[in-house]
């Protein structure tokens, strides 16, 4: 039952399981976020008090949550690769470092055009934007210090230790705004649980959304970590033969 | 089979790796005194670039401070690894039977003794040319003093990551200085605090629990990240 995830370890086989699963994920986002964005953005309600200008959380609240937990899923690849040496889980981590760092950027800025309106200023030194700004110079610093190895399996275990070293910034993100109480306003109850003040024409479209921005950063790490595979594989037989495939598929096109 | 090296206790050890560190740090002074140099040198910078006025200056002094600390401890971590690693001490202190734990814990102690201890000490003569208010002296000394030992156990981390590239100071910054943040948030905020007239034992206990996990774990993190730059 638990052969495919072993089979996840081996560059090889993440490589055959995310040819066939790729089709499925690209179906499945642009799905989401073709609903997502027109129901979010041509149905939804204006809000009572920001009107239009909410609808940046479509892109705002997802980037934040993908920008923090890709942080936690390049630190559980970190961790694995520091205990079991997966070679998998490495590159899985080396290619989430610039994905995660993008959305924190995202978040950031998309954060900023949000406060603009709504607060008067872009930019606010508030205690969850600034941690969100660490975030970011931690991605940075991860992926800077890998780049500065030359030799690719010390800049694997250095950038692993960085990494799980920044984790500890993780919970101060998560409690900053319980210990610095400032401008920022909590999390709103975008949840199906709390039945808050938001209509749910409001945040059902969130939802797909989310989702969809959770399948662009997939697909950015997969497609990505398929590259990094051929490129550290470019040696082995399969790669090769995959290759020639590729190069005899051509020709016939031809 | 049995080691037939003598092993230390860890006290012993502890006093070993301190003795040794102190006594290189009286070999070569300017390890010292730099970073302290750079200390007023940078602060002293402020009003010249901001302007001399008392109120204005003492309103950005316990920043000022804080900062030019940090940048101060960052500057002078370089001196912790770079020579034992160059002269291979590094290894042999990596290859030794004893806890690696404790040996690194009294190298950071040590290097804080003649870097980050001086620095403490001489806050309160940038205080005064800064215009700190009166009440504002003890707080930042005292966050100070349990804020540099983090500073430093957090750039031993950094600069164990970095000491095997050749040209890692502006590296090391990228890497330290974001994981520093808290310690400079909550140690600016107990001068803040207090110059407000509000209780700074709270802030004073966040900083000291920064430290407690800071040396728990930092020494297990240099310690791993030595193993890599050494390898």
């Amino acid at each position: 039952m638990w052969q495919w995830f072993y089979k996840l370890g081996s560059p090889r086989h993440f490589y055959d399981m995310t040819t066939a699963f790729l089709p499925w994920l690209y179906g499945i986002t642009f799905f989401l976020l073709i609903v997502g964005l027109v129901w979010g953005l041509g149905f939804a309600p204006p809000d009572y008090q920001m009107g239009d200008n909410y609808r940046i959380i479509y892109i705002h609240v997802p980037s934040a949550s993908i920008a923090i937990g890709g942080y936690v899923m390049m630190a559980c690849m970190a961790a694995m690769h520091m205990i079991w040496k997966i070679k998998m889980a490495d590159i899985v981590a080396k290619v989430t470092a610039p994905v995660g760092g993008m959305f924190c950027a995202l978040c950031l800025f998309s954060g900023s055009f949000w406060g603009k309106p709504t607060w008067g200023t872009y930019w606010i030194w508030d205690a969850r934007i600034t941690s969100t700004l660490i975030l970011l110079f931690i991605y940075v610093g991860v992926a800077a210090l890998r780049s500065a190895y030359d030799s690719e399996s010390s800049g694997a275990k250095a950038a692993s230790v960085l990494t799980l070293v920044g984790v500890v910034n993780l919970p101060i993100i998560r409690y900053s705004v319980d210990w610095w109480n400032t401008l920022h306003q909590s999390a709103s109850n975008l949840s199906l649980r709390v039945e808050g003040t938001n209509p749910p024409e409001i945040w059902i479209p969130a939802f797909f959304m989310g989702f969809a921005l959770f399948g662009i950063f997939l697909l950015a790490v997969i497609l990505r970590s398929r590259n990094e595979i051929l490129v550290r594989e470019k040696r082995t037989q399969w790669v090769q033969d995959l290759l020639d495939r590729d190069v005899q598929e051509g020709l016939q096109r031809a | 089979m049995k080691s037939q090296r003598r092993t230390l206790n860890t006290t012993a050890c502890l006093c070993a790796g301190l003795q040794r560190e102190l006594l290189l740090a009286l070999r070569s002074p300017g390890n010292t005194i730099n970073p302290l140099m750079f200390f007023i040198i940078a602060v002293s910078l402020f009003p010249l670039g901001g302007g001399a006025d008392t109120a204005y200056l003492s309103s950005i002094a316990p920043g000022v401070i804080w900062v030019t600390a940090l940048l101060a401890v960052m500057l002078s971590m370089e001196s912790l690894f770079r020579s034992d690693y160059e002269d291979g001490s590094l290894e042999q202190l990596l290859l030794s039977p004893q806890p690696l734990y404790f040996q690194l814990l009294a190298k950071v102690f040590g290097h804080w003794l003649v870097t980050g201890l001086p620095l403490v000490l001489l806050t309160p003569l940038l205080g005064l040319m800064l215009s700190l208010p009166v009440a504002g002296y003890m707080p930042l000394m005292l966050g100070l003093l349990l804020g540099t030992p983090t500073l430093n156990l957090i750039g031993a981390i950094g600069m164990a990551l970095t000491v095997g590239l050749s040209r890692s100071g502006l590296l090391l910054a990228v890497l330290v200085l974001p994981l520093s943040i808290p310690v400079l948030v909550f140690g600016a905020g107990v001068v803040d605090a207090a110059l407000n007239g509000l209780p700074v034992a709270g802030l004073l206990a966040v900083l000291g629990a920064i430290l407690a996990l800071a040396l728990s774990l930092a020494p297990l993190a240099i310690g791993a990240a030595l193993r890599i730059s050494v390898n």
